[in-house]
């Protein structure tokens, strides 16, 4: 049979960056096809070729066994192929059916045409089990829902080729049984997909061929029947992946944060955090595990002075962060990041850099009150902030080694390292981490991870949130669980059980 | 980053706003043809008019030290994040602190002591003046475009009554205040370059580049005008540094109102030497042009800020030799600069950009 999709020998490069070298693969019509790589693999530059974003420097894209010119993504549209970004391209204040309908009105009537639509839809939502009211409004449906919407867009389209980036990275647990639960329908209905992530666990479950980039070249197309996580995973880093980091015994100090009967309830009075009760000890890592919006976000907040609880008391060393009185958490961080916690925030873009900011720039973040990097008359002095950033960049193997680039020009992993970087040079005795490999790739992921063993081993209290629960085995020494703003569980890593966690983290008490 | 998204900083500081400049006077010269007047000789009067002898440079300079004022007034909120529209309405409530502290102290003070107070108070009024859209929008939310537009009209009709009713003086027909006593007058740079002539160019100039100065090195260099960038930025992430974004906006804004107000000080300590209604004549308005052409950097600030002087003295010597090219070319060439070089800057950099790609490969 033709295969739906065959690269053969596709070139090309941005500016002295080969972002693709000859890559040739093909991938079988009705099948479920992975295509993994560490971040800057060339897996989206070779996925925008397809889609029409970019043209080829050299080689052949064929559809359907001809070759084909893909200009732009319209001429994309029209060959069936379909794609659905990792950040949706939705109107968020219209309706599931004018978004569908955007781009392909019909006709300048809008009205005769949407019951037509309208019915289609429906019966496309029955048939591939998606769950979605065409009248509903985008911002009102979940994460989930709104990434089945990008689906329905793509089948109304009549797309026989799905391109899916990232789609689990926003996902629950649950949401992502179902969205593989649709892509199976859709491969049963002789639908072809292409399944972008760096999930490798996904990529065993769901796929039926596995194509590793690495440095814009293929270096390796594989059955999923006949490889492991492992191979694979050595295959996109190039080298062995170590499953176990080296840790020193588990040997817990004296109490160092300590959060009794913590209560938050927002402006329009639902509780987000009840009676929550934690002790830390210095040199464990506790990692909160919970389908994210269960509260760890609003948690480590509290924690880090970016919220004023509504009620409970929390101390660090003894002594009672200084909160008081207070109604806003305004300029409260630097206070809290002076008495010792550093925070590495769960959304880094969004807290813990700024983007149009130096990457030197950017290491002095949250610190640049410090007497350290101020010189005379109470400005900035660059030499030593400079000294200092060549060090951490150097030490936390930040690529490129360059503290004048902008930081936004870094890739996520690389962004991140300069934010673990930061808030470890600043030895704090409670050290806050939010999601710290979210969007970073395997190699890097093991380096952030060797760097909080590390700094556990030297004796500082870590609290871990994390939704992964590969990254809360690799690191936790106790695992506190939460759901709907309430703390349902706690165990110690050697009881570590994916059911239980499960039924914790989806609310049943301990 | 794999494609070249970005031009290099020289680009797009330098070559981009010369080509958009460019862009502007060609549209310019069109219409002076359309005129009936050739535009060559027109452009000449243009440049000679406002650069090439000392004593019209003197008055262009003069120009431009209002517009640095009000350039870095708008500057230094959009670098908080703020669009502060009320440039124009804090210069002018800025006049009205300097006029009262004249009015009381001109015949009791010697110089060296009345023109610091009188400084002193229009920069206080001016930052009064912006203190209450900066609490607005740090406490309440409320949109600092809005409520500084509304201060605008708020500040043009309390100066309108406040010179009707108490400022002219009895029997005067002028809608001013009385002119103040010699020592309130800035000395003027002529009395050490006597070539500058009658140029009402003063030290007020030298305090403008100060201010220039010192706005580049806070900005830039001090941990404060680090987390003002920040804030302006990305205030979630300000935040998480420990930046106090409500106390960082309502001092960003009295910072700005105070840069407005010290904007009246060369334009009537300077020249007039007393309060007319309507004195800033759009000076804040052109702050925001200046703002934006100069992208916030000093030199830029500087440099756009002589292209606007330049533009008000060439454009009135060239409708003085032209009589065929009514005054108001000067707005119309002001609102083509605006266009090609605020609202669309972007202009070229496209295709600078394939330009730029081309010649690397």
């Amino acid at each position: 049979m033709q295969p739906a999709v065959e690269f053969r020998k596709i070139c090309k490069a941005f500016g002295a960056v080969q972002a693709n070298l000859d890559v040739s693969f093909s991938i079988a019509k009705g099948s479920i096809h992975g295509v993994i790589g560490e971040n800057g693999a060339g897996k989206s530059t070779l996925m925008s070729i397809l889609y029409g974003y970019y043209q080829a420097d050299s080689g052949q894209v064929l559809i359907d066994g001809k070759p084909r010119q893909i200009r732009n993504s319209h001429a994309a549209i029209e060959m069936g192929i379909g794609m659905v970004h990792q950040h949706f391209m939705l109107v968020d204040n219209m309706t599931v059916l004018d978004n569908v309908m955007l781009g392909s009105e019909g006709s300048f009537w809008l009205k005769a045409n949407r019951t037509t639509v309208e019915a289609k839809l429906r019966e496309i939502c029955e048939r591939y089990r998606l769950d979605v009211d065409p009248l509903a409004v985008i911002e009102e449906l979940s994460v989930g829902a709104q990434q089945r919407v990008e689906i329905l867009k793509q089948i109304y389209r009549s797309a026989n080729i799905l391109i899916l980036d990232e789609p689990t990275a926003v996902l629950t647990a649950q949401e992502t049984a179902s969205l593989f639960d649709i892509l199976r329908l859709f491969k049963e209905q002789g639908k072809t997909i292409i399944l972008i992530t760096h999930k490798l666990g996904e990529i065993m479950e769901i796929t039926d061929e596995v194509t590793v980039m690495r440095g814009g070249r293929v270096v390796g197309a594989v059955h999923t029947d006949a490889t492991s996580k492992e191979e694979l995973a050595n295959m996109m880093v190039g080298r062995p992946i170590e499953s176990e980091l080296p840790r020193a015994a588990f040997n817990p100090g004296a109490p160092v944060l300590q959060v009794e009967g913590l209560q938050l309830t927002d402006k329009s009075g639902v509780r987000l955090l009840a009676d929550i009760d934690l002790t830390l000890r210095a040199g464990e890592i506790v990692a909160i595990a919970g389908v994210s919006g269960n509260g760890q976000s609003q948690l480590l907040e509290i924690l880090s002075g970016m919220r004023v609880p509504s009620a409970g008391k929390v101390s660090l060393l003894g002594k009672l962060l200084p909160f008081g009185k207070r109604r806003e958490a305004d300029g409260l961080p630097a206070v809290f990041r002076d008495l010792g916690i550093g925070h590495v925030p769960e959304d880094r873009l969004r807290d813990g850099v700024i983007k149009d900011f130096t990457v030197m720039e950017n290491t002095v973040f949250g610190y640049q009150d410090r007497s350290e990097v101020k010189g005379k008359g109470g400005l900035f002095d660059f030499k030593a902030i400079a000294a200092r950033c060549a060090h951490l960049l150097q030490a936390f193997d930040v690529r490129p080694n360059n503290p004048n680039l902008r930081i936004g020009l870094l890739s996520g992993g690389n962004q991140q390292k300069v934010v673990i970087a930061r808030e470890v040079s600043a030895k704090p005795k409670l050290m806050l981490v939010g999601q710290p490999t979210r969007g970073v790739d395997i190699g890097t992921i093991e380096s952030i991870h060797t760097q909080l063993l590390r700094m556990r081993d030297e004796g500082v209290a870590i609290l871990l949130v994390s939704v992964e629960l590969e990254e809360v085995r690799a690191l936790a020494d106790r695992i506190v669980v939460m759901s709907g703003g309430r703390i349902t569980g706690e165990l110690n890593i050697e009881e570590f059980d994916t059911t239980r966690i499960g039924l914790l983290m989806g609310g049943m008490h301990k | 980053m794999m494609k070249t998204t970005e031009l290099p900083r020289w680009a797009t500081a330098i070559a981009m706003p010369l080509f958009n400049l460019l862009t502007a006077l060609l549209v310019a010269a069109l219409v002076i043809r359309l005129l009936g007047e050739s535009p060559v000789e027109s452009l000449k009067i243009l440049i000679e008019g406002s650069v090439l002898r000392l004593d019209n440079l003197g008055y262009t300079l003069f120009y431009a030290t209002t517009f640095i004022f009000t350039g870095l007034s708008v500057s230094i909120a959009m670098k908080a994040g703020l669009f502060n529209i009320g440039s124009e309405g804090q210069m002018y409530i800025g006049g009205l602190g300097l006029t009262i502290a004249m009015l009381t102290l001109d015949s009791r003070l010697p110089a060296l002591l009345l023109i610091p107070i009188a400084i002193l108070c229009s920069a206080l009024f001016g930052a009064l003046w912006a203190f209450v859209p900066g609490y607005l929008q740090a406490k309440r939310g409320s949109h600092v475009v809005v409520t500084t537009i509304m201060f605008n009209f708020i500040a043009a009709d309390l100066m309108n009554h406040a010179i009707v009713q108490y400022l002219i003086p009895a029997g005067s027909q002028n809608t001013a205040s009385r002119e103040f006593a010699e020592a309130g007058a800035l000395p003027r740079l002529s009395q050490w370059i006597t070539d500058l002539n009658d140029a009402p160019l003063n030290i007020a100039f030298l305090i403008a580049v100060a201010a220039l100065v010192i706005y580049g090195v806070v900005l830039w260099r001090s941990p404060w005008g680090y987390k003002l960038r920040a804030t302006g930025l990305n205030a979630s992430a300000a935040h998480y540094a420990g930046v106090s974004i409500s106390t960082m906006i309502i001092v960003a804004m009295l910072i700005s109102g105070a840069l407005a107000g010290l904007g009246a000080v060369n334009s009537i300590m300077g020249s007039t030497h007393y309060l007319s209604l309507n004195f800033p004549a759009g000076a804040g308005f052109i702050g925001i042009a200046v703002a934006l052409m100069g992208r916030q950097h000093p030199v830029g600030i500087f440099l756009s800020s002589v292209l606007f002087g330049a533009l008000i003295q060439g454009a009135g010597e060239l409708s003085f030799q032209k009589p065929a090219i009514p005054v108001e070319t000067l707005v119309f060439i002001q609102g083509l600069i605006i266009l090609f070089c605020g609202a669309m800057e972007h202009l070229y950099g496209p295709a600078l950009l394939k330009l730029f790609n081309a010649g690397k490969k």
